[in-house]
């Protein structure tokens, strides 16, 4: 396992320079060797979701990515939501529907429903729960974080 | 749809005010546990025997492999009762000789970085003699079956009594007994942030700091200072943010021991971060409970008397600090619920086995003991040929305050009113049509109740009923206005998710009339919150927030008296709103930033009448108080693949005054999320060697977005006098009720076939069990055994 790479991953535009080994998955390296810890691991094995980034305009599991597979990628994570101190509609939506409670799986949620709509405005209703159904929380019983997405939908259409 | 029934005009209590904890938590500015640097990791090399003594430890050359002949000194984790029988089991901090479960932390490896932690505990070999586990905690109590612990003969941890003096005679006179077998599996709290910790030692005044995600900082601190012979000054621990408890957050991990052992040893740093597996292996599990529940009822449906024997599978160990305990005790105080009944026997034992330790997870007991009475209405409803409706009606409390069998006072709450708003609201005779419409075309509908009342907010005289050797219950909260006229609250509670620094300045603002943006709330650090006892039972805004209250009002009082020097008038006449006090019927004001500063640097103003500074304590320490609902669940099963579908869930709840509506409908709506998971979809499984067959988030299923119904909620708010401010606590109800009300709707959508599902989960496969038994009994029946 010696045999490390050197790489660069482009998060939320900023260039990180980082030394990984091969198995190093994309979650380790943007918490660990990039400080960015916004985004959480729940389960290392690619159903909780907690983890989820946009990756060149894709919403992926980063724990189930290697580092070395995003480099030269366009990484985006929750720390680059907001602009100029402004809240994304999304961030802000999950705030007026209290779609939150501990916040640990909020960061995946919101890179979630943020690269689904970016990618897809009018996506139905029934294609959006489907999309929120591969995301855990254990905290608010879904129906806020449901709320927000469809009210952020809205915002993000104008 | 929420409706409630009451507004609070212009005050800050009452409104649905947005959480002060959401903006740093979007932003992904929230600090976890896991999110701490450090110089040393480990990893925990876990038994994979169900039971066994250990032979041989092989450590890889020149690694550090740390095992309990390297912990001589440190004390085991050995909780106790000084009652019920309980027997002192001691665990030690790593496994000593003997392993009683399978994920048993046997050794801990340290490195530089988790990666080569992990590499290495790969390498540690460690040698089990096998011996034959015992799993099931009916097969534990048999004779000859194999002994956890020597000081639990039997494998008895403890056994609760209760018997009314009139029993045997009510009993007898019964019209009809009317008996349910229930059996609860396994589940596991599952919190999405599994364990974590870090401990750093600090050179320069001898200190560990752990930070951890736990929902007890200050008994974390007393305990691993005692496990470890330390004085608690030399300890400081952190709950940072923590991702979600439901309970399992509330026991003393033998890990976090460790860590404070190494970072003692080592002069350093230590990191901790628990992977999903061993959270569902060897974290702390629940609910794995069979009770036989048997009601004795008049001519008239009414209960007279209630039996019941609970059996608790409490693992292999006991947690610190409830005990195991924690379930069955439960189980026995409050198995009548909701109803009238004044006769009641019960035996409620906890039993040891080679399985991981239980511990509280949301509603300790109560989604089971509920699950069993409401399957005991709806089968005494059938034996009376009454509807479940008209059986609950005539049995539920309506005096108030009620006693019950067990000697708890039920404070006053709306049982029937409950009952009687979800009724309506469900629409049963439009759900009737539906289902006989359905039925014709092989569709199958149900609908199912459930009316329960949740204990909260409940004080240390609760918790020494059951002769706790530690004692929790009151809550201290120091509120100080500082110089600058910004309020700091310091809590004992731990919030982890509840939005308590949101509700708390709510009722702050109020009572010093003061905007909740100048209010902060802090939490979580031994170092700068004064001790109390965490956040879980539902308590934290009925005791941390009466005591929030108590040391505002002494805050107002002394503001008044501050006021009434500085403005020269009555202490009768100063008004205090809008950040300022105001002489009634005059211009002349003083705002409280003002009043603060000169309580600091104008002091000789008053003479030596007033005491210097603005900071008052208040500690709350309350009897408890019941909060009330009805669940309503319809649901379709499918007969073929035996999957259930909730399609509709009503709640009408009554939780006293609620502080914020939002936070409040969320608690509900989230634990009613965890009763569908607990009434449909998860279960730990293990084989009949003690191995986990869910031991991933694939085969343990939590419930996604997908399985979550339309909830509708409506609200009572009966103030409660058992809580200064009027609040009963709400967290864990919806858990409690869900499972009986979706497992009610299954048999009721099952009826056409006679099958009784009495089980919890009601899994596909168990559906599919009870529709085939109920083929088959019937073709017998028929003498048709192609049907």
């Amino acid at each position: 396992m010696s045999d490390k790479s050197d790489i660069t991953l482009t998060i939320n535009g900023r260039n990180h320079a980082v030394t990984v080994e091969p198995r190093r998955t994309l979650a380790d390296a943007i918490r660990e060797d990039c400080g960015q810890t916004g985004t959480h691991i729940g389960c290392e094995h690619g159903i909780c979701g907690a983890c989820t980034v946009i990756v060149d305009g894709e919403p992926v599991r980063s724990c189930l990515m290697f580092a070395v597979q995003a480099a030269g990628k366009k990484i985006r994570t929750v720390e680059g939501l907001a602009q100029d101190n402004k809240l994304h509609p999304m961030q802000q939506a999950f705030m007026n529907h209290h779609g939150l409670q501990c916040g640990f799986c909020t960061p995946g949620f919101l890179m979630l429903a943020v690269g689904v709509l970016e990618r897809e405005p009018n996506i139905s209703d029934d294609d959006l729960l489907d999309v929120l159904s591969s995301n855990l929380c254990r905290c608010t019983g879904y129906q806020g974080i449901i709320k927000a997405v469809r009210a952020a939908a809205e915002e993000m259409r104008k | 749809m929420t409706a409630h029934t009451k507004g609070s005009g212009l005050k800050w209590v009452g409104r649905a005010m947005r959480r002060v904890e959401d903006p740093a938590l979007v932003q992904g500015q929230g600090r976890f546990t896991a999110d701490l640097p450090a110089t040393h990791w480990v990893r925990f090399v876990r038994s994979t025997n169900a039971a066994g003594t250990i032979k041989f430890i092989g450590k890889p050359d020149g690694a550090m492999v740390v095992t309990a002949a390297d912990l001589k000194g440190v004390k085991p984790i050995t909780p106790m009762l000084h009652k019920f029988a309980y027997r002192p089991v001691a665990q030690a901090i790593l496994a000593d000789g003997q392993v009683r479960y399978v994920g048993e932390a046997v050794a801990a490896v340290v490195a530089a970085s988790e990666e080569e932690a992990e590499d290495i505990a790969d390498l540690v070999e460690i040698d089990i003699e096998q011996a034959t586990p015992v799993i099931d905690a009916r097969d534990a109590l048999k004779d000859g079956a194999p002994q956890l612990h020597a000081v639990a003969p039997g494998n008895v941890i403890l056994e609760g009594k209760v018997k009314t003096a009139g029993f045997d005679a009510v009993w007898a006179s019964a019209a009809q007994v009317i008996k349910i077998d229930a059996r609860s599996h396994r589940q596991n709290a599952t919190p999405m942030e599994a364990r974590a910790a870090h401990a750093a030692y600090d050179t320069a005044s001898g200190r560990v700091t752990l930070t951890c995600t736990t929902q007890m900082p200050h008994l974390m601190r007393t305990a691993i200072a005692d496990v470890l012979g330390m004085p608690e000054s030399d300890l400081r621990v952190i709950a940072p943010d923590v991702g979600g408890g439901f309970g399992q957050k509330m026991s003393l991990c033998a890990e976090y021991v460790v860590l404070v052992w190494l970072a003692r040893k080592l002069k350093s740093s230590v990191g901790w971060t628990e992977d999903r597996r061993e959270n569902l292996i060897a974290s702390f599990h629940s609910r794995d409970q069979y009770i036989t529940l048997e009601g004795a009822f008049d001519e008239n449906a009414k209960l007279v008397a209630l039996r019941a024997d609970v059996i608790s599978n409490v693992g292999a160990y006991s947690c610190f600090p409830t005990t195991s305990g924690v379930e069955p005790l439960m189980a026995m105080a409050e198995m009548p619920g909701p109803y009238d009944v004044q006769q009641y026997q019960c035996l409620a034992r906890g039993v040891l086995t080679n399985t991981c330790t239980m511990a509280a997870y949301r509603g300790v007991s109560r989604p089971i003991i509920t699950f069993t009475l409401e399957r005991l209405m709806d089968k005494a409803a059938s034996a009376f040929a009454l509807d479940p409706i008209d059986i609950r009606r005539r049995n539920l409390i309506d005096k108030f305050p009620y006693t019950s069998a067990m000697g708890l006072v039920y404070d006053e709450a709306t049982y029937k009113e409950t009952l009687d708003m979800a009724v309506k609201a469900i629409d049963v005779p439009a759900f009737r049509a539906r289902q006989k419409a359905a039925r014709d075309l092989g569709r199958y509908l149900g609908i199912g109740f459930a009316t329960f009342s949740e204990r909260t907010g409940y004080g240390s005289p609760a918790f020494a009923a059951r002769g706790m050797e530690i004692t929790p219950g009151w809550e201290t909260v120091h509120i100080t206005v500082d110089p600058s006229g910004f309020v700091e609250a310091r809590i004992g509670s731990s919030p982890h998710g509840q939005g308590l620094r949101t509700t708390l300045a709510q009722i702050i603002a109020d009572e010093i009339g003061v905007t909740p943006d100048v209010i902060k709330v802090i939490h979580g650090d031994t170092d700068t919150a004064p001790y109390g006892w965490g956040t879980f039972a539902s308590r934290s805004l009925v005791i941390s927030g009466g005591a929030t209250l108590i040391a505002a009002q002494k805050v107002r009082a002394k503001l008044v008296k501050i006021a009434s020097h500085l403005l020269e008038a009555a202490p009768g006449d100063i008004v205090l709103e809008n950040g300022a006090a105001k002489v009634a019927g005059t211009d002349r004001s003083i705002t409280v930033a003002k009043m603060a500063r000169e309580a600091y640097t104008q002091t000789h103003k008053f003479k030596g009448e007033i005491e210097p500074g603005l900071t008052e304590s208040g500690t709350y320490d309350p009897p408890g108080t019941f909060s009330n609902a009805c669940h309503v669940a319809i649901v379709e099963v499918d007969i073929e693949t035996g999957h259930t579908r909730v399609d509709k869930f009503v709640v009408a709840e009554d939780a006293g005054r609620i502080i914020n509506p939002m936070i409040a409908d969320g608690q509900v709506v989230g634990g009613i999320a965890q009763g569908i998971g607990n009434a449909l979809l998860e279960e730990i499984i293990y084989d009949d060697g003690g191995g986990i067959l869910t031991a991933n988030l694939a085969d343990y299923m939590p419930p996604t977005a997908h399985e979550m119904p339309p909830i509708e909620l409506h609200h009572i708010e009966t103030p409660s006098t058992e809580s200064i401010t009027k609040a009963k606590g709400l967290g864990e109800g919806g858990c409690i009720g869900a499972p009986a009300a979706i497992i009610n709707a299954i048999n009721d959508a099952l009826s056409p076939f006679g099958v009784q599902i009495d089980e919890m989960p009601a899994t596909p496969q168990r559906v599919r069990a009870a529709l085939r038994a109920s083929n088959s009994a019937h073709s017998r029946a028929s003498g048709n055994p192609g049907a």
